[in-house]
């Protein structure tokens, strides 16, 4: 009995260094057997795939890259998802950026995924890049009326007019779908609040799961869709390969959010297993403390 | 004693690596720019984590490093992406052009005269740097503390306050609008049942926040469910919180794994 007290004890005031420990080990060994598990998708994660179905081959989409490579490994994933999904139905897109560095997430992307799995794609006819404006909500309220007040060019420092894709656009009334990827402020909130409700414009789009609570309240009437965080990256995956069989061969590029769910998934497990160990441990000592004080 | 054996061991640990990386089976950090660069972040990614176990100044070096150049570069695409082609570009479109973006060649607004208020404000915001006359910054901080004060009331009465009523009440009838072009709206039971479900939650957490009234009664049992309504949240947000921090966990220690160490 004694040395279950004692064990108790020594759980009830275990350095939190060897809780990371265990959890780092968690991370890195299920990371190394590239354990994964299926995904259902959620009707928020299939409502933004069913919206980009339904869109005809040329329709507008635009593509906020509202983050930058701290949030990277949360919404890289289902960036890439959902730019390979637009490109197979043949949408054009427009990219900006909110954030200084979410134009280079931007360029990360069109060089690992448009460029090499899509070579027809062509800048200025099927793609093009806004860049990066300072000002947050202040660009979204001023391309809401008019683009070419703020964008007079583009990421690559060519004139605005020259690109052939932004003939007949105005302003982002002109587009069919907002579709962002946002770490935080300014992001998808924003989006909604300066653009999709004020516009009319349908807007959808992904968020780090730590944003992901406070944007529920928006679906389904102010929002398409939403994908929370790396488990919905991994949702909108297994939905773009139950549809696109092409893109079930190379894990590594187009499984990455299901690849990274393994380890998440046992990590979650052993945080769970901390959680309950410790409240074992706390609620043991409590009653063997109020019997003491009793007897 | 302690700290001069944690380097040696740390020490050791680096040049076997480094040996490693020089036989070809890691980046080599001396042999390109791109090899340089993947040590260069591995090395900074250790330094990070290297908190976990407790506070030391290759840490607080690292973190300096972070927000220096986080900063500059911000302040660098600000006039990269900004000042030049929305304010210079602007004022002046032949000069810019021919000393940054030549395609802004011959694009005079015709209102370019109103370009000078920017300029003139973004000038008194920097007045603040000096040691006399801060308090001509003042004016450019009112202007934008005015404008986005009213931009936001406006976003926030249109999207938040009014959207969000409208979104809750209409929703308790059960009836869901088409989401997509084509889709059909439809109606049913248990839409109206978790609708209710929302709207009872969102009357009992105001109700929590609601003191001109004694929490007693039907209102302190209403008050009660929302103070369960407010801990189911914050553990949703937790949760997700979790979930978010363990995946940036796993997108550095892929890093590690694959383009540091190559074992993936």
């Amino acid at each position: 009995m004694g040395r279950f007290v004692k064990l108790v004890e020594t759980v009830n005031t275990l350095d939190k260094r060897w809780v990371f420990l265990v959890v780092g080990a968690a991370v890195v060994i299920s990371t190394i057997f590239r354990l994964t598990f299926p995904e259902i998708p959620t009707p928020m994660v299939r409502s933004i795939f069913e919206k980009i179905e339904s869109l005809p081959a040329g329709s507008r989409v635009l593509l906020p890259f509202d983050y930058d490579p701290g949030s990277e490994p949360e919404l890289q994933p289902m960036a890439d998802a959902y730019v390979r999904h637009c490109a197979e139905k043949g949408l054009q897109l427009y990219f900006i950026a909110l954030w200084p560095l979410g134009q280079n997430m931007v360029e990360s992307t069109v060089s690992r995924v448009l460029n090499p799995e899509y070579p027809s794609f062509a800048y200025g006819r099927d793609y093009m890049n806004f860049g990066y404006k300072s000002g947050n909500e202040g660009v979204i309220a001023v391309i809401l009326t008019d683009i070419k007040k703020l964008y007079t060019t583009d990421a690559q420092g060519a004139n605005i007019d020259s690109i052939p894709m932004l003939a007949g656009i105005s302003n982002i009334r002109g587009f069919d779908l907002i579709l962002t990827a946002s770490a935080g402020y300014p992001g998808l909130k924003e989006w909604i609040q300066y653009a999709g409700t004020p516009g009319n414009i349908p807007v959808a789009g992904g968020c780090t799961a730590v944003q992901a609570p406070l944007l529920y309240p928006y679906y389904p009437e102010q929002m398409v869709g939403l994908m929370g965080g790396i488990k919905a990256a991994a949702e909108y995956e297994a939905l773009l390969l139950e549809r696109y069989p092409k893109f079930r061969g190379d894990k590594d590029r187009f499984q990455t959010a299901l690849t990274r769910m393994g380890p998440q998934t046992v990590t979650h497990l052993v945080i769970i297993l901390f959680i309950v160990i410790g409240n074992v441990a706390f609620q043991i000592l409590r009653r063997r403390r109020r019997q003491a004080q009793g007897a | 004693m302690r700290r001069a054996l944690w380097i040696v061991v740390l020490g050791i640990i680096l040049v076997a690596l480094v040996t490693h990386a020089l036989q070809g089976d890691m980046p080599n950090p001396f042999g390109s720019r791109e090899g340089f660069g993947v040590w260069f972040a591995a090395l900074l990614t250790l330094a990070i984590l290297s908190f976990l176990y407790q506070d030391n100044p290759v840490y607080r070096f690292t973190e300096h490093l972070f927000v220096g150049v986080s900063a500059a570069y911000w302040m660098v695409m600000g006039f990269w992406s900004t000042l030049v082609p929305n304010l210079f570009g602007k004022l002046w479109p032949d000069l810019t052009a021919r000393l940054f973006v030549p395609a802004l060649k011959g694009t005079r607004d015709p209102r370019w005269f109103l370009y000078f208020i920017p300029l003139v404000f973004g000038g008194l915001l920097l007045m603040r740097l000096l040691p006399k006359g801060q308090h001509l910054s003042r004016w450019a901080l009112a202007f934008i503390l005015g404008t986005t004060a009213g931009l936001r009331l406006i976003a926030f009465l249109t999207a938040d306050f009014m959207g969000q009523i409208q979104s809750t009440l209409v929703s308790v009838a059960g009836y869901r609008a088409a989401l997509t072009p084509g889709g059909m709206p439809h109606w049913s039971f248990e839409q109206m049942f978790w609708d209710l479900v929302a709207v009872i939650a969102i009357l009992a957490a105001l109700a929590y926040f609601y003191f001109s009234k004694e929490h007693k009664g039907a209102f302190g049992k209403l008050s009660r469910v929302g103070v369960w309504v407010l801990m189911v949240t914050f553990g949703a947000g937790f949760g997700y919180t979790v979930m978010g921090r363990i995946a940036l966990l796993v997108g550095r220690v892929e890093f590690l794994l694959r383009d540091w160490l190559r074992v993936l």
